[in-house]
């Protein structure tokens, strides 16, 4: 083999596997922005599921609309629920929207309601309470943006 | 059930394409080897790679089937890694049979040959699991016999007369189980099944690990009585690096246990507490060697020849110097496939398989194969991050570091960086134990990411084929029905 060959192959041979790396990295990449479209969850009530794949996030009014519900505090702190039309429901029970593994929560502890765009709280029978903000909810009472709703060790908060 | 969804796509043609990509990058090395070696590239170079390119393919036909959201990414990297380690032990081979005998050398003979057969043997058996393994939650009913057999395993080449467990008689290490000429390793084995039992172990105990806990320099530390299990982890580690003479596994095992703990409770009091642990030993086995000897003469010559190299450059020396020497001879391009002197190197077919191949394929090919090493533990914890269930956060989690870990063991103590402890290097080095155990990590974390990909299902409707109607009964906090994004 003339040695001209034998450095081509050498440098060809590095040159193959960092080509291979990048290739893997392009996968990847490509991954990653499929991920990020989709990132936002879409929350829809059982049952309505089927079709879930043509529903669109509500069709609420911008501005000061809440649009996503955000996990503040507890084990599933960072969490992202982006509201449609139907309700949420919050608690241990497998079939919640929302299942938190929370000690202090009831198997149906809570659900979030969508009225005329409002979301109003409504309290489930829970054993610890559902508190907004400080006050304990007794009957469904409307919840601003940014007021966290505490169930057991798990805040929850609506956004924009 | 769950009524969440992410787009996903199963990405199994990208699989396919970067496989085949992978088994060229193999065979343009072998062809190299061959150029390089036998001044002549014979018509059958490719015959190793085609054997191991169709069972890669075959288990790309299982995943097809049994797991198609699957990351797209971990096989053909496997792939290539395990490919270009067969290719590596065959050109070993090669230099060392007689001139005359290297253009017709029989592929399963050698190391070479027999790393194939083993390859061949690992992989169906990863595709066996994949086939038997339809939801990795199943495996948690299991934890506590694979527990249990994880520690027997563990156990076994202590206790058993240096005779059926040494199998190296340069090295005093007993890590093997050696009968009749068959020999396994089964520490590679064991670190699976630990690392089920952990996982299971801290789901259940995670609430109470992480909450109760007292303050202490602004640090949350953990009550005393949850440190028992930590406690018990490191008095084994410590008895199989005293008893088996291994600071790698050792260190393995208890890194191991600590960043599942810390994954489970994030806490970074665990992470603390864990190096403390781990330097109070390490210390403490070097100045008992230094003093005491005995079993910790061992490591107290290890950590010696590390500081000083050339102390006893003829001697003990020797091993970690010809390594150090190879890399240096490679230097940034390497000395092309085959055109090196890896044999020179004892036992370059095992531990020092990355100096051996770091001469020939310099730092830029290096680099490029840790690159590889490192997507491939990027794409287990991202499965680990993105799956659904505590459980298999934990298993990606620790499953992916512990590869992480024992890389860094192995190609820190071959770069000198910390005192060297034989391990093999994960897919690369000779060895049908570390190899199988290995593919049969990839298996499961394969099956995770599938899992953590899969589109959720909407509705009450049919679940996917093989998933139980409801999760495993025990798995407490099983499922969450929300994804972390």
């Amino acid at each position: 083999m003339p040695p001209f060959v034998i450095t081509v192959a050498r440098i060809g041979f590095i040159v193959l596997l960092w080509i291979f790396v990048f290739t893997v990295v392009g996968v990847i990449r490509r991954d990653l922005f499929a991920g990020a479209r989709s990132s936002r969850l879409v929350a829809a009530p059982r049952g309505v599921g089927a079709v879930l794949g043509n529903t669109k996030p509500a069709k609420v009014k911008r501005g000061r609309a809440a649009h996503q519900l955000v996990v503040t505090a507890g084990q599933l702190a960072g969490t992202r629920i982006t509201l449609g039309e139907a309700q949420i429901t919050i608690g241990r029970a497998e079939d919640s929207t929302l299942v938190i593994t929370d000690d202090y929560a009831s198997a149906r502890h809570a659900r979030l309601v969508p009225r005329s765009g409002q979301w109003f709280v409504e309290d489930l029978g829970s054993t610890n309470g559902t508190y907004l903000d400080r006050a304990k909810v007794t009957g469904p009472t409307p919840v601003p943006l940014g007021v966290p709703i505490r169930i057991g060790r798990t805040s929850l908060e609506l956004r924009p | 059930m769950p009524r969440v969804r992410v787009a996903a796509k199963s990405r199994r043609n990208a699989e396919l394409g970067l496989l085949l990509l992978a088994m060229a990058v193999v065979a343009a090395y072998a062809a190299t080897v061959e150029a390089n070696l036998l001044d002549t590239v014979t018509l059958d170079f490719w015959v190793p790679i085609a054997a191991v390119g169709a069972v890669f393919l075959a288990l790309h036909l299982v995943v097809r089937f049994l797991a198609p959201y699957a990351d797209p990414v971990l096989v053909p990297a496997v792939a290539l890694v395990n490919g270009l380690g067969v290719a590596f032990l065959r050109r070993l081979d090669l230099a060392n049979a007689a001139p005359e005998e290297r253009a017709d050398f029989a592929i399963f003979s050698g190391t070479g040959g027999r790393q194939l057969a083993w390859t061949l043997a690992s992989v169906i058996l990863a595709a066996g699991l994949l086939v038997l393994m339809r939801d990795h939650r199943a495996v948690s009913r299991y934890a506590y016999t694979l527990g249990l057999a994880g520690i027997v395993l563990v156990i076994i080449p202590a206790v058993l007369p240096a005779r059926y467990s040494q199998v190296n008689p340069q090295s005093d290490a007993k890590l093997w189980i050696s009968v009749g000429g068959f020999t396994i390793q089964p520490g590679e084995f064991a670190k699976l099944a630990l690392l089920v039992f952990f996982a299971y172990y801290l789901v259940r105990k995670r609430e109470v690990l992480s909450l109760a806990s007292r303050r202490f320099l602004g640090v949350d530390f953990p009550r005393g009585r949850d440190l028992g299990p930590v406690v018990v982890v490191w008095i084994i580690s410590l008895g199989v690096l005293v008893f088996q003479k291994d600071l790698g596994t050792s260190l393995l095992y208890f890194g191991m246990f600590v960043v599942t703990l810390y994954i489970a409770t994030e806490r970074v009091s665990w992470l603390i507490i864990g190096l403390l642990l781990f330097f109070g030993g390490a210390f403490l086995a070097y100045f008992l060697g230094s003093t005491v000897g005995g079993p910790f003469a061992n490591f107290y010559t290890r950590v010696e020849i590390w500081l000083d190299p050339y102390g006893d450059a003829y001697g003990a020396g020797w091993q970690p110097l010809q390594g150090l020497l190879g890399l240096g001879t490679g230097g940034l391009f390497g000395t092309g496939p085959g055109g090196g002197q890896p044999t020179q190197i004892p036992e370059v077919h095992n531990d020092f398989i990355f100096a051996g191949m770091g001469e020939e394929i310099g730092l830029f090919g290096l680099s490029a194969l840790l690159v590889i090493y490192l997507l491939i533990i990027e794409r287990g914890l991202r499965a680990a991050l993105a799956v659904r269930d505590s459980f298999g956060k934990l298993l990606a989690g620790g499953l992916s570091f512990t590869l992480c870990l024992q890389l860094f063991v192995i190609i820190g103590g071959i770069s000198s960086l910390i005192p060297l402890t034989g391990q093999t290097t994960p897919f690369l080095s000779a060895g049908g134990s570390s190899l199988m155990a290995n593919w049969l990590l990839v298996a499961t974390l394969l099956r995770i990411s599938d899992a953590a990909r899969r589109p959720v299902e909407t509705g009450t409707g049919p679940r996917p084929s093989g998933a139980p109607a409801t999760p495993p009964p025990q798995l407490h906090g099983a499922t969450t029905e929300v994804i972390r994004p």
